[in-house]
């Protein structure tokens, strides 16, 4: 009889890990980047808007800033939309979008229609960098401190509460340098 | 009004299901012939009334009624007619309402085909489907009712996501369901036989059909899927490995893996308790694949909203199903045992291999799939896996598949007796390599490593599979629509095999910014960018170019590339032109203006392409073929010699 247990033991553990999976939000969200405490990964990337233009990781060094990153096909990112243009009016970071396997009429678009929270928005056509990110769907938010390190991910749409906890928190004190 | 008659025929569906599943399984358990006799009228009242609240959401996209939600969220009214009646699966709602009317449809084809069954095996069948049916609809009408009101009502509809308005997409979700919910069948056999205890090898053969049929639609659900992300998307690949992709070929793998499976228990008696365990996953990993898509677990370009409450339900749902099937199996199939022996050549044996690997791969693509959910469950350092995983691993599983299939075909039950055919197989080997070599290197030229390995395995499966039927008709002997059926689908295998092996060697791509009068160099073949005008649609303007593509500087077709703006929800889409020749595919999609009266264009050229469609649409071909065989089709009419003629196949 135990033999034939063994696909109810394997689907049961399974079901444990898919419960975490629903139920453990936060921990999907923050779904650890092998990156933590690393340098972010270097990119060149065209500026948004602007032909001619780039944007490299090195002007981003010697203070706090985040990396949001999003496109126009990817629904949930319209939903963290309004999140990020509060985040915007805050002032508190340099926020940088990572436009992500998009098109640049339909992003420019976008930010025309529904307002831009964005500093800067590098253009990732090809996905590269968000690749060497490990991003794994859109919307992904990163913070990178002063030494260009990435501190922080979260998965998901940006809400007000999670830049509260995690990304403003991890400001340090006294604000920007 | 007719939005709340939907409603409440949905409701009365969900109780009407309760009951066909409580009489159908505690009728069986009781030998209750009053009780059982409810099941099939239930079963006809849940066709109808689900049916009825199909019809009246359709009513509701049809009359531009915006009150209900659902409707206003995916059409508006210059959305045209055909896609206001796709739009009835565009998101969640529709598309469960969809999945519990097909699983309705296919519940009341079981209850007509199922006549001649016992009746307390047919009984428990029906009761199985209908505590799945239970499910959905509880989730549906509970999570998920797509007849909510929304007042006051919107002037206009949000429209149909732009991505679904096309006439492939439109109808692959239907056929897609058809398999997956196909599954449900053999699954309800399955655990059927084992509450009633009789675990011969008469349920296989009842289920074989049913199975196949599942499997077929899958096939071809799979494919409408890929070539729509082919042409729709505009990157001009057919395959992309995402979680979505994914979720439907797991259980297309374990299909394949049961029905040839099914095909040894029944012929020969053998793997009986693992064809329950397949029969069980096939549909686990269907319902896994709605559980993926709709609960947001996993990120994709193909998830719609996420909800942790609709994800619960459909895992305490998993739970029930899944768990409660693998403790019956748990429960039942030690008293199982596999009389027969066989030898490791006979074609049992090869049987064996062939499902040893389709499992391991879908195995792997499960673990490529849900790597990142694991990893993040475990704490450990997670990963995500794409396709470079899936692209060095899916081969090393499926080339030795092949070969195993090439010399299997051969292959006799019992003893494999491959002696025999020794002459056979080298030969069809030797022409296979003459041939394959010849048309990588004579044609084509050095590819990847792996393409000449694949392009001999490819036509070594094909003639292997001509062999036996040749042979039948060359000794004048019968040719059964099963036979035909498998042949038709081995040589669906061998083609994809050839024909991926090729288009992933031999693709040509490339991206320049062009202006109108210039032209793009792709081998022997030029791009002549000629004009580009404006275009309207029903419900989107945008631009149309118009691309001449020469050979040699001789034009051979021309291409109309469109790139069109959705008004309502702003988005671009590229139609891609392409013209399809027997062996190879021109492929040009639209970028976009870069100034200046230039476009940015992706130029590819794909040889043998459509081939990879052509080989799904083969082996699903084969799989209705196989269906339609006599002995299924008399089984109808006389039962009493089929069954007997089953046990009498299983005591040898």
């Amino acid at each position: 009889m135990s033999r034939f247990l063994i696909p109810a033991a394997i689907f049961l553990a399974l079901a444990g890990v898919l419960y975490v999976g629903v139920v453990h939000s936060p921990n999907k969200s923050t779904m650890q980047s092998a990156l933590l405490g690393k340098t972010v990964p270097a990119f060149t990337l065209p500026v948004l808007g602007s032909p001619g233009m780039t944007l490299a990781n090195s002007q981003l060094a010697g203070r706090p800033w985040v990396l949001n990153v999003w496109g126009t096909w990817c629904v949930a990112c319209r939903e963290e939309h309004a999140a990020l243009l509060d985040i915007a009016k805050q002032n508190a970071l340099p926020l940088v979008g990572l436009n992500w396997k998009d098109e640049d009429d339909a992003a420019l678009d976008w930010l025309k229609q529904l307002g831009n929270p964005y500093t800067v928005v590098a253009v990732d056509r090809d996905g590269r960098t968000a690749i060497d990110f490990g991003v794994y769907g859109a919307p992904e938010t990163f913070f990178i401190d002063a030494q260009g390190r990435v501190q922080y991910r979260h998965v998901g749409a940006m809400t007000p509460e999670v830049w509260q906890r995690e990304f403003l928190s991890r400001l340090p004190r006294g604000g920007l340098p | 009004m007719i939005p709340e008659l939907g409603h409440f025929a949905l409701i009365l569906a969900l109780i009407l299901a309760a009951a066909q599943a409580f009489f159908g399984i505690f009728g069986a358990a009781r030998g209750d012939a009053r009780w059982q006799a409810v099941v099939r009228p239930a079963v006809a009242g849940q066709f109808v009334l689900v049916s009825t609240a199909i019809g009246a959401l359709v009513h509701a996209f049809v009359t531009f009624d915006f009150s209900v939600l659902y409707v206003a969220s995916n059409s508006n009214s210059a959305l045209p007619t055909f896609y206001r009646v796709a739009a009835l699966w565009g998101a969640h709602e529709g598309s469960l309402l969809l999945w519990a009317w097909i699983l309705a449809a296919w519940t009341l084809a079981v209850a007509v085909a199922s006549r001649n069954l016992p009746a307390s095996f047919a009984s428990r069948v029906m009761g199985v489907l209908g505590f799945v049916s239970f499910g959905f609809l509880l989730f549906t009408v509970a999570t998920s009712n797509p007849f909510e009101r929304i007042i006051p009502s919107p002037a206009d509809g949000r429209d149909l996501n732009p991505v679904l308005q096309d006439p492939a997409l439109a109808i692959h979700p239907p056929i897609l369901y058809m398999g997956y919910v196909g599954f449900a069948v053999a699954f309800s056999f399955a655990c059927a036989a084992m509450l009633e205890g009789k675990l011969d090898a008469t349920w296989a053969r009842w289920t074989r059909p049913w199975t196949t049929m599942a499997w077929a639609f899958l096939s071809v659900g799979i494919a409408l899927g890929s070539w729509w992300a082919y042409y729709e998307l505009g990157w001009g690949g057919y395959w992309f490995w995402d979680p979505v992709e994914n979720a439907s070929f797991m259980p297309w793998l374990v299909g394949t893996a049961l029905i040839h499976s099914l095909a040894a228990t029944e012929k020969r008696g053998v793997f009986k308790s693992w064809t329950l365990l397949l029969a069980i996953l096939a549909f686990s990993l269907s319902l896994l694949g709605t559980f993926l898509v709709r609960s947001g677990v996993l990120t994709s370009v193909h998830s719609f909203a996420a909800d942790p409450t609709r994800g619960l339900f459909i895992l305490g749902f998993l739970i029930v199903v899944i768990g409660g099937a693998l403790t019956l199996y748990a429960w039942r199939a030690p008293m199982l045992k596999s009389p027969a022996g066989f030898e490791g050549t006979a074609r049992e044996a090869f049987l064996l291999y062939n499902n040893i690997f389709l499992v391991v791969a879908a195995g792997m693509v499960f673990v490529g799939t849900l790597a990142p959910l694991i990893a993040d469950a475990l704490s450990i350092t997670p990963l995500s896996v794409g396709s470079p995983y899936f692209d060095a691993l899916f081969p090393m599983l499926m080339l030795p598949l092949g070969a195993l299939v090439a010399v299997g075909i051969h292959a006799a039950w019992k003893r494999g007796q491959l002696g025999n055919h020794r002459r056979r197989i080298l030969v069809g080997f030797g022409v296979a390599a003459l041939l394959g070599l010849a048309i990588v290197y004579g044609v084509y030229g050095a590819g990847k490593p792996l393409t000449p390995v694949g392009m001999v395995l490819g036509i070594w499966i094909i003639l292997s599979s001509l062999i036996d039927p040749i042979d039948r008709l060359r000794r004048r002997l019968t040719l059964p629509r099963a036979i035909v059926g498998m042949t038709l689908a081995h040589i669906g295998l061998g083609v994809g095999i050839v024909a991926i092996s090729t288009v992933e060697s031999y693709s040509v791509e490339r991206d320049a910014a062009i202006a109108p009068g210039e032209s793009l160099a792709l081998g022997r073949y030029a791009y002549r960018f000629d004009s580009i005008k404006e275009i309207e649609g029903p419900n989107y303007d945008g631009v149309r170019a118009e691309v001449t593509v020469l050979r040699d500087g001789v034009p051979v077709t021309v291409l109309h590339p469109e790139r069109r703006n959705y008004w309502v929800q702003r988005s671009t889409l590229t139609e891609a032109g392409i013209a399809s020749r027997w062996n190879m595919d021109m492929f040009v999609a639209l970028s976009k203006d870069v100034g200046g009266g230039r476009w940015s264009v992706r130029a590819q050229l794909r040889p043998l392409i459509d081939w990879v469609w052509l080989s799904a649409a083969l082996m699903a071909l084969g799989g209705v073929l196989a269906v339609t065989d006599r002995r299924y089709r008399a089984r109808v009419t006389a039962r009493e010699p089929a069954v007997s003629q089953g046990s009498a196949a299983e005591a040898t």
